[in-house]
């Protein structure tokens, strides 16, 4: 598994159901999809410009994107995950974001 | 076309020099032009979906999302691709002009690639002139052309 899926969002919590707190703590998640037009090189630079990420970083991800269909590229605060869709549609690339 | 110099290239400078013909640069102010038209026009014409991804599988979460985030999206769209037009002329481009340049480019490879239905391979075969669509193809594959310098050029200032 790759690093971009370590993101805090896949630890399954065992919590009681209803715990209201645990629900506004899981984080949000953004996932970006492949789709037939955009360059891989492209979307390489995009990620790189976006998240800071490096080229080895955002090549596996590009990567994962191409082979998997999908990617989860950033996680956090569903404001943050709302940000991060923005710019990523900004640029062109198919995203969409979940509460893990 | 691999045996021509890059059409676009940073320099030593960090500047980006821009080698495209007269007729090149005429083909990019009108299609961004049309694009422009076809915005204001058909703002729901199907070719345009891909420049508009639903950021929410719940379609009433979707609408309030679009609703606080759509004119946002559309006025730097515009913005961009007003941008393309009035430097399509330029030998020269500074990082902020080939970032715009770069958005614009791709926004219309996403409105032409939607409209023609390519697939991710789409020239793996060659280009074939007698194929129905031909003109619109080899627009898309110098838009992709032009898209990969930007995009190299742009990756040698990260």
């Amino acid at each position: 598994m790759s690093s971009a899926t370590e993101a805090p969002g896949v630890v399954e919590l065992e919590r009681p159901a209803g715990d209201e707190h645990e629900e506004h703590d899981r984080p949000w998640i953004v996932v970006v999809w492949n789709d037939p037009i955009n360059l891989m090189s492209y979307v390489t630079l995009v990620f790189q410009k976006l998240f800071g990420y490096s080229l080895a970083k955002a090549t596996e991800l590009m990567l994962q994107v191409h082979h998997d269909g999908k990617a989860v590229v950033s996680s956090g605060t569903r404001e943050k995950a709302e940000h991060d869709v923005a710019r990523l549609h900004a640029h062109g690339l198919w995203a969409t974001l979940r509460q893990d | 076309m691999s045996d021509l110099p890059a059409p676009i290239e940073r320099t030593a400078d960090g500047d980006f020099v821009v080698r495209l013909g007269p007729d090149e640069r005429d083909l990019l102010r009108r299609l961004t032009a049309q694009l422009e038209e076809l915005l204001a026009a058909e703002p729901e014409d199907p070719s345009l979906r891909r420049l508009r991804p639903s950021a929410y599988e719940d379609e009433e979460v979707e609408r309030e999302y679009r609703a606080l985030t759509g004119s946002e999206l559309e006025s730097l769209r515009q913005e961009n691709l007003r941008a393309l037009q009035e430097t399509a002329d330029r030998d020269r481009l500074d990082a902020a002009d080939l970032d715009r340049w770069l958005a614009a480019l791709n926004d219309l490879r996403l409105v032409l690639g939607t409209r023609l239905g390519v697939t991710e391979d789409q020239f793996a075969d060659g280009f074939d002139p007698s194929a129905p669509q031909a003109y619109e193809l080899a627009v898309y594959a110098f838009l992709t052309w032009l898209q990969e310098a930007a995009v190299e050029a742009a990756a040698g200032a990260l």
